[in-house]
């Protein structure tokens, strides 16, 4: 029997109540770099919205800015139109390889240092405890019944969450709408309701998912951890317990001797200091995040009884199994086939956004070929198609382009729309700043010139320097013979 | 209900008791908070039901205490669309038709707004493109029966063509064989002398003898037609109702007169205005 029968037991509770993690304080080369990247990360998610860039009068001027309305993406001094939103999917892509790629070296380095429910998180907790003081004095009150002074703390973190949480939101539509401006309506009223819809919701998202649900976030709601498994082997370094080292595990009275006994002394600091709330040295589990704070803690108990740091470390699951064999270990192996899988997908990617971006061009030109009628005939029996002929002019300044025609040596041009000055071969199709320019023209052949069935023939528009600066394929359709 | 409650040795987790042809199912509790949102759904659901149309009844449907409708929400949408377009329609309506396209902005509100209008109303007969039918004439080429000037365009879609609007187009070709002014070999004649004019073939002294005699008056010596009257020009490859020589001898035969709607009578004068400014830029204005 692999199980044991409790035949008579009550069924055990389908929902379990949340058990809340009181994660400690602690100091240590892996909480600075954690500090570092949230810094950096929060720094950079803040202050971006209020980059200046000057593009003129006519055009915003936040360095970057996706404007909804406008169905314009500012990017510094590139500005990416609807159609071109591939270059927002190759970034999409190339950040999920990349996250591949550091998964598949160095485990949940993401989720550890970097993912924005950690780094919140983070902060959340820093409030918490410079209002609540540290795990032991927070556990202490939380136990205590309610309180004047509690109630004081208790409400003054609600309300500094509140505030970081209205500033998180409002720093996200500034991405979307001009900072300063909306700033200013924010606070006097006048913005739309959009804005205060957003605000509101990112507002009570961030204070819900980095106030109160935390590793459940993690733990039920993210997809990630679910399959990050598959980026990760054998080779990928994560934060180990060195089980060879610390077994058996047990309390260590100073001057003891060490013999029989492993390095860990059992502190649960390393519990302690989780802020998902589990122990590492139970091995791998989906809740363990790859924060390394246990290390940190683990390296404070180790100088303190006097052992070799880092019996939770860095290290890779197959020079543990060596170790723990009685090997000397492995050494790290970073190339290997998937390492090398995911580094040529990254750079594949990137070299496609790179030429795409290279070849991009700031005039386009369409063209469409009516087709009800195919092709008209005129009273002295010429034979004219028409065609819609749009150009985008994606610089700030307006164009006027000469449209040529190739292909069809007896054509005249003829052209509709307001914005076209002077007619017949000397006309110039005017194009606004940062628009499209949509205009009919029409090509009109002698009937001896027009071809029996459809002839390929090519428009292309020039700048007033004479340059060709776009070019489109089209077809000129004469009747059948 | 579960009865054999074990606990699994690998897991160290309870199972559910639950037991599928000898597969058995962990228990893994879920967190607690997670089913007060399934509650939360449910008490959306009642609310809902209490706001919204949601219930069938015998006399139709429950209809929410918010007494919402698709059908007003779309009347409002619709109405708010017309407030975002009145700025520019009422441009339109004090604009002349030469200035509507001079202004960048008011011709391509113009052309959206005749293409659309085209569309619903023109192309049943016209075509999508305006390539016309036999019967009905063609708005793409250079050819125009009542003229083909922005001006004249419009007052052919205000009025209408032989209607009963007081200033629609009006003129009547004879039934020349079928009213028994002319026999059915003068009628033979003169569509030989009609096919001439556009050089197809020879005509007899019979047949240019008729056309002096009935044609002229409105077609021209020439045969180039008279646009006052919606004579067509009989000299170039255009035909409205077919130019071999059997759809030309039907026309002489038993004359055609086409008609068309009085717009002006259906529509208000900016979409008109509209329609003639789109009409006019299909390729034939002149």
């Amino acid at each position: 029997m692999d199980a044991q029968t409790r035949a008579d037991a009550a069924p055990p509770p389908l929902y379990a109540t949340r058990l809340k993690v009181y994660p400690r304080a602690v100091k240590g080369l892996w909480r600075r770099v954690k500090w570092l990247a949230l810094v950096v990360l929060l720094g950079i998610y803040y202050l971006v919205p209020w980059l200046r860039w000057d593009r003129g009068p006519n055009a915003p001027s936040q360095a970057i800015l996706i404007d909804l309305d406008g169905r314009r993406g500012w990017f510094f001094d590139v500005v990416i139109w609807p159609q071109e939103i591939y270059f927002v999917t190759g970034f999409l892509i190339l950040a999920a390889f990349g996250l591949f790629f550091a998964t598949a070296l160095f485990g949940r380095v993401w989720c550890g240092f970097a993912c924005p429910q950690t780094v919140w998180t983070d902060l959340f907790m820093l409030v918490e405890r410079l209002i609540e003081g540290d795990r032991n004095e927070r556990m202490r009150v939380d136990r205590a019944p309610m309180s004047a002074a509690k109630a004081a703390r208790k409400g003054l973190k609600h309300a500094v969450w509140i505030a970081i949480a209205a500033a998180t939101g409002g720093a996200w539509i500034f991405y979307f709408v001009d900072a300063p401006t909306t700033l200013a309506r924010i606070f006097r009223g006048e913005a739309s309701l959009e804005v205060y819809f957003f605000v509101g919701l990112f507002t009570a998202t961030t204070y819900m998912l980095a106030g109160w649900a935390r590793e459940q976030v993690c733990t039920y709601m993210c997809p990630w951890p679910r399959f990050q498994a598959a980026m990760l082997d054998e080779q990928s370094v994560i934060v180990t317990y060195q089980k060879w080292r610390g077994e058996p595990r047990g309390k260590h009275k100073a001057g003891d001797g060490w013999e029989g006994h492993g390095d860990c002394v059992d502190c649960n600091l390393c519990v302690a200091v989780c802020p998902t709330g589990i122990d590492i040295r139970d091995g791998q589990q989906i809740e363990c995040i790859g924060c390394g704070l246990c290390i940190d803690a683990c390296n404070q108990t180790m100088s303190k009884v006097d052992r070799p740091r880092d019996l939770i470390r860095w290290d890779t699951l197959a020079d543990q199994q060596t170790r723990e064999s009685g090997g000397s270990g492995v050494p790290w192996r970073p190339v290997r086939p998937r390492t090398l899988l995911y580094a040529a997908l990254l750079g594949i990617v990137a070299a496609v956004m790179l030429a795409a971006f290279v070849l991009r061009t700031d005039t386009e030109l369409t063209v469409q070929r009516d087709r009800s009628p195919n092709f008209v005939r005129l009273s002295n029996g010429d034979i004219r198609n028409s065609y819609a002929v749009k150009i985008l002019n994606k610089r700030q300044s307006e164009q006027r382009f000469e449209l040529a025609l190739d292909g069809l040596p007896s054509a005249t041009l003829g052209f509709i729309g307001a914005e076209v000055e002077g007619s017949g071969p000397a006309a110039r199709l005017v194009v606004h700043p940062d628009a499209v320019g949509t205009f009919r023209v029409f090509v009109t052949v002698p009937p001896a010139a027009a071809p029996a069935g459809s002839r390929s023939v090519e428009f292309s528009v020039r700048d007033e320097a004479g340059r060709e600066r776009a070019s489109h394929d089209a077809v000129f359709v004469g009747p059948a013979r | 209900m579960p009865t054999k409650i074990e606990k699994d040795v690998l897991s160290g987790q309870d199972t559910t008791g639950h037991e599928w042809d000898g597969i058995k199912e962990l228990n893994t509790p879920l967190p607690t908070w997670w089913v007060y949102t399934f509650y939360v759904t449910i008490v959306f659901a009642v609310v809902y039901c209490a706001l919204y149309p949601s219930w069938p009844w015998f006399t139709g449907h429950t209809q929410g205490l918010l007494g919402y409708s698709n059908r007003t929400e779309l009347t409002r949408e619709l109405e708010a669309q017309a407030k975002g377009r009145a700025a520019f329609v009422d441009r339109i309506r004090v604009a002349s038709l030469a200035d509507i396209r001079k202004d960048p902005e008011l011709f391509a509100f113009a052309m959206a707004g005749g293409r659309s209008a085209f569309q619903t109303n023109c192309m049943q007969c016209h075509g999508a493109g305006g390539a016309g039918n036999t019967g009905f004439p063609n708005l793409v080429d250079d050819d125009w029966l009542w003229g083909g000037n922005i001006d004249q365009i419009y007052a052919t879609i205000q009025h209408g063509v032989r209607n009963a609007d007081d200033n629609s187009r009006q003129s009547l070709m004879p039934r020349f064989g079928a009213d028994a002014i002319l026999t059915g070999p003068q009628v033979a004649a003169v569509t030989d002398y009609v096919l001439s004019l556009s050089g197809h073939g020879k005509a007899s002294p019979e047949g240019a003898k008729i056309w002096q005699e009935q044609c002229v008056a409105c077609h021209q010596a020439d045969g180039k037609g008279n646009q006052e009257l919606g004579a067509p020009n009989l000299t170039d490859g255009i035909w409205l109702y077919g130019g071999d020589r059997d759809s030309i001898y039907r026309s002489i035969f038993y004359a055609r007169n086409g008609s068309m709607p009085a717009w002006g009578q259906r529509l208000d004068d900016a979409t008109i205005k509209m329609l003639a400014i789109y009409v006019h830029a299909l390729g034939g204005g002149r």
